[in-house]
């Protein structure tokens, strides 16, 4: 029988959904071994059929639900608890769904502040008020899924890693167990560490000296130490790095609930630098995990 | 009675989206609203941020057109720091974004608009989506999953990371290419080109003919439209002016950092997306018979306000094209042929840039420093003309951003373009499942990406219909292909 699978996003950019395309020809593989039974970007099934007056979205039962996105307003909260109530393997499907992602950034300030700033004082924007009518209540602040509901799986990454939805879903419709590396990004990066103390961090506004030598040892600050690794798929080269660039953080702790932050400012420590240099670091050790009381507002609302 | 329709969701754009129609007492439409539900408040939670962050965050907003973000705040950022990028960091940031508009053109042809035309606009809902394209023609799915591909895992070689890129920095490039990456992405390059040309003859054969009519009735108005030209009036998406054109095909030009002389936005009380029009006019009115202040971006005005293409294939497609539609041609439907001929100039272009070989050098970056400066970057992206404006204080720290985003200018014209559609297909309180589509199918042109997403996944409309009376009762649910 084949593996019953609903896919839903919240508030997302959909890059996760792009991963899903990412898998290349191979998706067409395992298109027949599984069923989706609610997708509102692959079929017609709606929240609310025939005669239901629009309070509770109809979900149909489910083996695994996939959900991208952070949780924003009321309309994903009432679908996150429907989709958990009918599904048996409920996966937080990218950074958002697992930690609140990017868009978590939000947290450092209040919901009204932000309202204020878009709708009041944009310098392309005639002066208006938020829109009332017919759209959700937004909630007070980012959540990342399991803040509302029970999360069996997350698949990090910004996007998530192709590689990974696929050995996800092949585990689950071969009934395998599947699990994430719990090793660093460093334990995959093809860039030479020579275990030196590390006296000032550098903003990367030019070129690396050298191509090959670690970033972090640079003095450019990269959180590989910190975060999981994962994104680089079959080459295993973490992305970020093949592109020239530090480790963003994007796959979170390597321990599922750790605090990349704390570990971040650890590591950084034994290396003998003093974390206060780094500007921003609030949002930068917690770019993808904002989530969970990570990021708060910075003042109190007025 | 007066009865209002309801279609939610509307999934191929963004999910988070509704549409409202309301009847009058004969059951014609009096008038009809799509609905954005969704807001993150990108331009709050960046200020504070060093600036050159705002390459690496910004793609958030569009998983789908993630280097369109990253490459106008690239831009914006080599503004804000005062720099010219060298050579050939130009050139691998334009081959990067090729290869992501070569592949967002697949993807929304065979698998976001392709349903509709080439499983039938009435065809059964279960079957119109890309798992009926896939059973019903598996070896042109293929071809498309495998093309659509082949534009990340070419953007990969020359980028590293191909959604939510990193290697466009402030002053240029992060990474080489390499001769032996050069010569693997070029044969890829010259598949796609060779899909780009199938697409645009198999389009042209098998499916535009069977949908004129519906071309010259569906959401017709006359708009002005605003898009990318270079110097000598070329197509180009990375860089260029920009140029405002009439209905009556006058246009003006005017450097991208002017924007906000051309370009104000309007909010309303029940969507969170927010309305631009042309400043000049100084008002908006989406009225269908004298609209003002409107204005559309995306494919079918880029065709538009383009005097040439500068690749050979895609410059034949624009002639004939224009023999057949005029200039400016006002069909919303047509916005989907445009998307092919740029697929074809996109791969086209691809090409050409992977042949020069000034792309390998290896002077990609100027060092940049600090200052309060203000900088503007705009491309066009997949979906339309994107702009993002950028304030730093002496450290280089974000100040104050402004972004336009391409779908929001098409909001004014998407919300037309409904009413438009449901007042031509609505009539005596009268509709069915096709008609429906119809109406959704007149929403997809502008392959809307609200908080800049949901046309990447292949579907098809998921929407309920539900007639309310004045009191908000339901006396008829209506479910398409149920």
């Amino acid at each position: 029988m084949p593996v019953r699978v609903i896919d839903e996003w919240f508030g997302t950019c959909a890059g996760c959904e792009m991963s899903i395309l990412d898998m290349g020809e191979a998706l067409l593989d395992i298109l027949p071994l599984i069923e989706i039974v609610h997708s509102p970007v692959l079929m017609d099934h709606k929240y609310y059929p025939h005669g239901n007056n629009g309070t509770k979205p109809e979900i149909p039962e489910a083996d695994v639900a996939l959900i991208t996105g952070m949780v924003r307003n009321e309309e994903n909260k009432l679908l996150a608890q429907e989709i958990r109530n009918k599904s048996k393997i409920l996966i937080a499907n990218g950074s958002c769904a697992a930690f609140g992602g990017i868009p978590a950034l939000a947290n450092m300030f209040t919901r009204e502040d932000m309202l204020d700033k878009i709708y009041k004082h944009m310098k392309s924007t005639e002066p208006g008020e938020p829109p009332k009518e017919n759209v959700p209540a937004l909630l007070d602040r980012v959540y990342s899924l399991d803040e509302v509901v029970k999360v069996d799986l997350y698949l990090p990454g910004c996007p998530s890693e192709p590689s990974l939805i696929m050995g996800a879903i092949k585990s689950l419709i071969e009934g395998k167990p599947f699990t994430l590396s719990d090793k660093a990004v460093c334990d995959d990066c093809p860039r030479i560490r020579e275990k030196k103390a590390l006296s000032s961090i550098r903003r990367p506004l030019q070129a690396a000296e050298s191509a090959e030598r670690c970033l972090l040892e640079q003095g450019y600050l990269c959180l590989g130490p910190a975060t999981r690794t994962g994104c680089g798929g079959e080459e295993k080269v973490p992305r970020c790095i093949a592109g020239g660039f530090a480790c963003r953080g994007c796959f979170g702790s390597l321990r599922t609930g750790g605090n990349q932050m704390v570990d971040m400012m650890s590591a950084l420590s034994t290396i003998g630098l003093d974390v206060k240099q780094i500007p921003d670091r609030l949002a930068t050790f917690n770019r993808f995990t904002g989530a969970r009381g990570r990021l708060r507002p910075m003042k109190p609302a007025a | 009675m007066s009865k209002e329709i309801v279609i939610q969701p509307v999934t191929r754009i963004e999910g988070h989206a509704k549409v409202t129609i309301k009847l009058d007492d004969k059951g014609d439409v009096s008038d009809a609203r799509v609905h954005v539900l969704e807001l993150r408040g990108f331009e709050k939670f960046s200020i504070g941020r060093p600036v050159e962050e705002m390459p690496l965050i910004t793609p958030r907003i569009c998983g789908v057109c993630p280097w369109a973000h990253h490459l106008a705040s690239a831009k914006a950022t080599d503004a804000v720091f005062g720099v010219t990028i060298p050579e050939a960091a130009r050139k691998l940031r334009e081959l990067s974004y090729m290869c992501e508009m070569s592949a967002d053109r697949i993807l929304h042809f065979y698998f976001l608009a392709g349903p509709d035309f080439v499983m039938g606009p009435d065809a059964d809902y279960k079957e119109r989506n890309v798992m009926g394209i896939v059973s019903k023609f598996p070896d042109l799915a293929r071809k498309a999953v495998r093309t659509r591909h082949l534009g990340t895992v070419m953007t990969e070689i020359v980028a590293g990371k191909a959604v939510h890129p990193v290697a466009a920095v402030p002053g240029g490039f992060g990474k080489v290419l390499k001769e032996s990456e050069r010569d693997k992405v070029r044969e890829m390059a010259k598949e796609v080109l060779e899909f780009a040309k199938f697409s645009i003859k198999f389009a042209k054969e098998s499916i535009f003919p069977k949908y004129l009519d519906l071309v010259k009735s569906l959401a017709i108005f006359n708009t002005s439209f605003l898009g990318m030209v270079t110097d000598d009036g070329g197509m180009n998406f990375y860089d260029g002016k920009l140029r405002m054109m009439a209905p009556d095909g006058t246009y003006e030009d005017f450097l991208p950092e002017n924007y906000l002389d051309y370009i104000s936005e309007r909010t309303e009380d029940w969507t969170w997306l927010k309305f631009p029009y042309q400043k000049k006019v100084g008002r908006l009115d989406m009225d269908l018979e004298n609209p003002v202040g409107v204005y559309r971006v995306n494919a079918l005005a880029r065709i538009n306000v383009v005097d040439k293409i500068p690749t050979p294939l895609a410059q034949a497609e624009l002639v004939e094209f224009r023999k057949l539609f005029g200039r400016p041609a006002q069909q919303t439907l047509l916005f989907h042929w445009a998307r092919l001929i740029e697929l074809l100039y996109a791969s086209e272009h691809a090409l050409e840039l992977l042949d020069d070989p000034a792309i390998l050098s290896k002077d990609i970056r100027t060092p940049v420093t600090p200052r309060a400066a203000r900088g503007v970057g705009v491309v066009e992206a997949s979906r339309g003309t994107l702009i993002h404006d950028y304030e730093t204080d002496e450290n280089g720290m974000v100040k104050d951003v402004n972004l336009v985003v391409a779908t929001v200018q098409n909001n004014a014209a998407m919300n037309m373009s409904v009413r438009h559609a449901a007042r031509q297909l609505i009539k005596g309180g009268k509709y069915d499942d096709g008609i429906l589509n119809k109406v959704e199918m007149v929403i997809r042109p502008y392959d809307p990406c609200l908080s800049c997403g949901t046309h990447d996944m292949p579907g098809r409309i998921a929407i309920k219909l539900d007639i309310v009376d004045s009191g908000g009762r339901v006396v008829q649910s209506l479910v398409p292909g149920g």
